[in-house]
């Protein structure tokens, strides 16, 4: 009744190809983002902001990485969180050394050290795929995990391993990373970052590049008759994805925990992206939002649930519901609806443009 | 020219000089590949009836020795919570059966390896809740498992032989000598070769598809019973097996996803190589190798031979 395009006229092509053609949409993202980046903030207690907001955006722009190999491409990785870590160690060599640059280009700048990362592990991915490729991945995971405890170098032979981060300035004198930045303006950043990237992600995705990956995704022998080079293709979905996992990394460290070890980036955490990107829908960029969400916040709202109702049970028992829930979860969505929640979301505002008279 | 010494050169004049360590080394290799063999074996198992990746294996394993040693201490004898932790992997195969495998049949192979990763959460959470978290001790002596261990002298040194670690050798070769006849001489061995080739034919003449994925879920839970009495005996049963359990996919990927005999010179390969690296060069990379070893090898094999040993070529190429 109200979500209905009926009367909207597009007289230009521009206006066709816009990234979103209805205007209830529009004004739907409006009111989100002026949510988002007006109203969390004010309003928002810190705790809110730098244990559900940060970690979630975060969280969303390493689904997003993920779901452009894996969703949008065909390429399983299970080296996410590898691929992040090198991203976070790359951006702390690189404020190591130039100390005064503004940490946010800092932060873009070593996802082109994972992208570059991320390719050479993707260069098997052109003689093979599926599991096969998937082994390829896990390598890289275990891999780069040992180089981020053995090569000392890396987290300037700080004794603990660890790396920390340092306190860092920008625009004027406002504190952006840090123990002394506020989670106000570590969460404007992070947003500010995420917004910029999903907005260039969906971009690339509804381009020529984008349109190449999905071909190779649905069949790479036509897609490689009709003119798409699956070298090109590949390593560009491995480079564009590992890039957007390296940022996601390193903002991780700087805008959200404030030190990591290598168990930040272990195996477990490519898993739960995984399961971010399938939950979420694979192929889908509000599903990566969603996917995300939903694992990092159901758990929450788990362990807060016995409290609410006071019932007494310890947090382990609470941890091990965690884990059988979203295995089941994992098995639930396969098998009733293998694109996610996103494909949810879609068959909603099906049912909306139609409602209340379904079948006119 | 250094390193080329260190790395050419004074590694074997180690071995040769120490001859007795070399070949403890080599010992200690072969029991850790039979380990590694037993876990592929029980990927290759499901792998070659239904075409599912299963992930699960691991946690499988995990679960298995868990079940074992939490029944024990519950006051059953031995053998009898050896009976019933064969039973509740039976249950978990007509479960997974039932639940899992018989919704998903036609999907594509990567959605079903998914639905393993989820399974593997879902058994982490359960048996983390049913028998908690913490490192338990495996029930050797009460299984009948040998104790001990027996000295040799060659070349005037000294190697030292665990009496468990022959008993795992000797279990895994009965263990695939079973599986081979049961899947060559067999009538439900014939069936599952034949679903292995064609669903749909295998279909066509009758073989019962949901029956043969249980029953191939039971073998490959009794395979990971086994690996995890075994694996529980060297080390504590804890989740952290899990992690090691992963290392079975360079094993399948050396020795193809097909090939019982693959699965196991493909542990071997990977046993072996791993401690002589680890002992003989490890040192020059700093230590820890051992956990990213097996997955370079893996990847060599990929670039090279994507089939693995004794895979069939019918891979997918690009």
């Amino acid at each position: 009744m109200f979500y209905r395009e009926v009367g909207q006229f597009k007289t230009s092509y521009k206006a066709d190809q816009s990234i979103f053609p209805i205007l209830q949409d529009r004004i739907g993202i409006a009111v989100i983002l002026f949510v988002a980046f007006a109203i969390i903030p004010a309003f928002g207690s810190d705790f809110f902001l730098s244990s559900i907001m940060i970690p979630f955006l975060i969280f969303a722009l390493a689904t997003i990485g993920l779901n452009i190999l894996t969703g949008y491409t065909g390429q399983l990785s299970l080296g996410t969180g590898a691929f992040m870590g090198v991203g976070a160690y790359a951006c702390y060599k690189l404020t190591t050394f130039f100390p005064d640059v503004n940490i946010i280009i800092m932060v873009l700048l070593s996802g082109f050290f994972s992208a570059a990362v991320g390719m050479i592990f993707g260069l098997p991915s052109l003689r093979i795929k599926g599991f096969y490729l998937a082994v390829t991945t896990l390598a890289a995971q275990f891999f780069l995990e040992w180089c981020f405890i053995r090569i000392s170098w890396l987290y300037n032979y700080n004794n603990s391993g660890a790396i920390e981060v340092p306190r860092r300035e920008g625009f004027g004198d406002i504190v952006l990373a840090g123990a002394a930045a506020t989670p106000a303006t570590r969460y404007l950043v992070v947003l500010s970052i995420v917004v910029l990237m999903t907005w260039i992600a969906s971009n690339i995705i509804r381009g020529r590049i984008g349109r190449s990956w999905m071909m190779i995704r649905d069949m790479d022998i036509a897609a490689e008759l009709m003119g798409v080079r699956p070298l090109y293709a590949k390593l560009s979905a491995f480079a564009v994805s590992s890039f957007y996992c390296g940022v996601a990394g390193a903002m991780m460290v700087f805008f959200w925990l404030g030190a990591a070890e290598v168990e930040s980036f272990d195996i477990n955490h490519s898993f739960l992206y995984l399961f971010m990107a399938i939950i979420g829908g694979l192929g889908s960029l509000v599903g990566s939002f969603m996917g995300a969400a939903f694992i990092w916040i159901l758990p929450i709202i788990i362990r807060a649930l016995p409290e609410t109702f006071g019932i007494d049970i310890n947090a382990a028992t609470v941890e091990h519901i965690n884990f059988m829930l979203i295995g089941g979860m994992i098995i639930f969505f396969l098998i009733v609806e293998p694109h996610g929640l996103a494909r949810l979301w879609q068959i909603a505002k099906e049912k909306l443009r139609t409602w209340p008279f379904p079948y006119t | 020219m250094d390193i080329l010494y260190n790395i050419f050169i004074d590694p074997f004049v180690q071995m040769g000089n120490a001859p007795d360590f070399l070949l403890q080394v080599l010992w200690s290799g072969f029991v850790g590949g039979t380990l590694y063999s037993l876990i592929a074996l029980g990927f290759v198992l499901i792998f070659k009836a239904s075409g599912v990746f299963n992930f699960a294996q691991g946690i499988m394993v995990v679960f298995a020795a868990l079940t074992l040693v939490g029944l024990y201490n519950l006051g059953l004898p031995a053998w009898l919570a050896l009976i019933a932790t064969i039973g509740v992997m039976a249950l978990l195969a007509i479960g997974v059966e039932r639940v899992v495998l018989r919704k998903l049949v036609n999907q594509p192979d990567i959605i079903l390896f998914m639905a393993t990763i989820g399974l593997t959460y879902f058994l982490i959470g359960l048996g983390e809740s049913i028998f908690g978290g913490e490192p338990k001790k495996m029930i050797t002596e009460e299984l009948g498992l040998p104790s001990g261990s027996t000295s040799f002298e060659p070349f005037g040194g000294l190697v030292i032989i665990e009496h468990l670690d022959v008993a795992a050798v000797v279990m895994a070769i009965v263990l695939v000598t079973g599986l081979a006849i049961f899947f060559n001489k067999t009538r439900i061995g014939r069936a599952l070769r034949a679903v292995a080739d064609d669903h749909q034919a295998a279909l066509s003449v009758g073989i019962s598809l949901n029956q043969i994925w249980a029953i191939v879920w039971f073998a490959a839970g009794i395979v990971a019973l086994a690996t995890g009495i075994m694996w529980g005996a060297k080390s504590d049963v804890s989740f952290a097996l899990q992690i090691v359990a992963l290392k079975a996919l360079p094993v399948l990927i050396i020795g193809g996803f097909t090939s019982i005999p693959g699965a196991i010179i493909g542990g071997l390969i990977i046993g072996f190589g791993e401690k002589l690296f680890e002992i003989y060069w490890g040192s020059l990379l700093g230590s820890g190798v051992e956990g990213w070893f097996a997955y370079v090898i893996a990847l060599i094999f990929l670039l090279f031979r994507p089939q693995g040993l004794f895979g069939e070529k019918i891979i997918e190429r690009i």
